[in-house]
């Protein structure tokens, strides 16, 4: 692979990060609440294709709108139902409840579809490219995957600075007992954020299906690399974590360009822990204190 | 019927009693002051009444409706809205923000954005202004702004004059007459005796969680309150 080709994949790659990341960081945002199971959330979305899929006999594209609206339903119950109940009890209650969560839906999902991998089918598109030259080629997919996180960070951004709901969320990401005495129910507002938090990663959840194959156990890797895009990019920031996600990408392709593809995953690691170390803030974090 | 009746009600923080069996009878129109030092149960007694605390024993009415178990979004519907201590406005929101906020439940009265800054007009030029960027009188004013927004029946004042200048503490006990020339019942709580007794019809002083003094500030003496203010 060449570098520049090496390059525009990892920017690509960045885009899929940004689509897992934004949900991790609205939901620390609004209720400051870790979400560990937070990776396992990204790939119920592909199951739920998969049964679509299954019973409707459709392109699994077909199937996104219908898993976002499902995802968003189970967002909003699992938090009126669970969480809300947790994030009023402090950090470390998060922790250990979403901690859990997340081996409940590891293993919930091995029970019900066994370990193997599994992919969606989405017909010729898996495999279409732009061939810009020889050395360069890029595919529909990750391209369109790419600009779907430009379109869904763009509407997040429209949400949260034009509308009353959005100002809502603004208002009790500063201060949820202001807030709650300003009349917002906060608990409606934490239920509605883990609901667009789960609607977004069904988009790359499913397209990351339709691209490669997903297991049960997937969870973790997604977690982590979803966590150091937020981080990079700084908190509070959906440009920060797009572009957390887009350093974090390059810094695996080009980390597999430079030293073979075995080192990719830890090379993206290794650059998310110097940044963490000379810019803990990270880039374009949006913090404001009283 | 009184707008808020306070029955018998005694809060904890978990194994510490704040509040001991307390009565207060609220009338529409009053400007009903709580005094006390540090520690009395003013504040407890307004959290109580905002829904952020619950009372353990007694009931709260408004208006005649009990609102004992209500959280506290609900109670901004019925028309009981805060400044809370510390002011507490959103710091990353514009000022402008701020005030739609306050009117987020959509409570229909006298009180919009352009109300308030008539009624404020030094936020007018900060209207696009992070709120975390005004000094302390602006976000007072920000924050009884904001309450205001609710079009409260009851609007509940939490340490209003903390650490502000003299000047800015008569331009904000200034505007209570505006407020009840529309139709909003003041609760005020303050450590701050001197300047809340010139407005005040009613005066409630708290001593470690029970109201050791009451009447109308006319009829009291200055020694009166001094005495049931330290407990001597």
């Amino acid at each position: 692979m060449d570098w520049l080709n090496a390059a525009v994949q990892g920017i690509l790659l960045g885009g899929l990060y940004a689509l897992f990341a934004v949900g991790l960081s609205l939901v620390f945002g609004t209720m400051r609440l870790v979400n560990l199971a937070h990776g396992d959330l990204t790939i119920i979305p592909a199951y739920v294709a998969l049964v679509i899929v299954g019973v409707a006999k459709f392109n699994a594209f077909y199937s996104i709108p219908i898993v976002m609206v499902i995802m968003f339903i189970v967002g909003y119950l699992l938090q009126r139902g669970v969480l809300n109940f947790v994030v009023v009890r402090g950090d470390i209650a998060g922790v250990i409840v979403t901690f859990g969560l997340s081996i409940v839906i590891a293993n919930a999902l091995q029970e019900g579809f066994t370990a193997n991998s599994q992919g969606l089918d989405a017909g010729k598109i898996e495999n279409l490219s732009i061939t810009i030259n020889e050395r360069l080629a890029i595919g529909w997919l990750p391209l369109l995957i790419f600009v779907m996180a430009l379109v869904v960070i763009t509407l997040l951004q429209l949400f949260m600075n034009r509308t009353k709901m959005g100002r809502a969320f603004r208002a009790v990401s500063d201060d949820q007992e202001a807030a709650r005495l300003m009349g917002i129910n906060t608990r409606h507002i934490w239920a509605v954020a883990m609901g667009v938090a789960l609607l977004i990663v069904s988009i790359g959840g499913v397209m990351m299906g339709i691209r490669t194959t997903f297991h049960p156990l997937l969870g973790a890797d997604r977690l982590i690399f979803a966590f150091e895009a937020v981080i990079i990019g700084g908190m509070g920031s959906s440009w920060g974590t797009l572009l957390g996600g887009v350093i974090l990408g390059m810094a695996q392709t080009l980390g597999a360009r430079a030293f073979g593809s075995a080192w990719q995953i830890l090379v993206g690691h290794v650059v998310f822990i110097i940044i963490l170390a000379l810019r803990p803030q990270g880039f374009l974090a949006k913090t404001v204190t009283a | 019927m009184s707008l808020l009746e306070i029955e018998n009600v005694s809060v904890f923080y978990e194994d510490f009693q704040a509040l001991y069996d307390l009565n207060i009878k609220i009338e529409e129109g009053e400007i009903f002051a709580c005094i006390g030092a540090n520690g009395a149960g003013k504040s407890t007694m307004l959290r109580t009444v905002a829904g952020v605390l619950f009372p353990r024993q007694g009931h709260i009415l408004f208006d005649g409706t009990p609102i004992d178990n209500m959280p506290p979004h609900k109670r901004v519907e019925l028309g009981i809205s805060s400044v809370p201590e510390g002011r507490r406005v959103f710091p990353s929101l514009s000022v402008h923000e701020n005030l739609l906020i306050g009117g987020y439940r959509n409570r229909k009265g006298p009180w919009t954005t352009d109300a308030v800054y008539e009624l404020f007009p030094l936020l007018q030029p900060l209207k696009k202004r992070q709120a975390s960027g005004l000094s302390g009188g602006e976000q007072q004013a920000l924050a009884i702004g904001r309450a205001l927004m609710a079009n409260p029946r009851l609007i509940l004042m939490d340490e209003v004059s903390l650490g502000l200048a003299p000047v800015v503490i008569k331009r904000i006990y200034e505007a209570f007459p505006i407020l009840l020339q529309n139709g909003c019942t003041i609760l005020v709580v303050e450590q701050d005796v001197q300047h809340v007794l010139t407005v005040a019809t009613h005066v409630a002083c708290f001593l470690e969680g029970r109201i050791a003094l009451q009447g109308v500030p006319s009829d009291l003496t200055t020694e009166q309150i001094t005495a049931a203010y330290f407990g001597v």
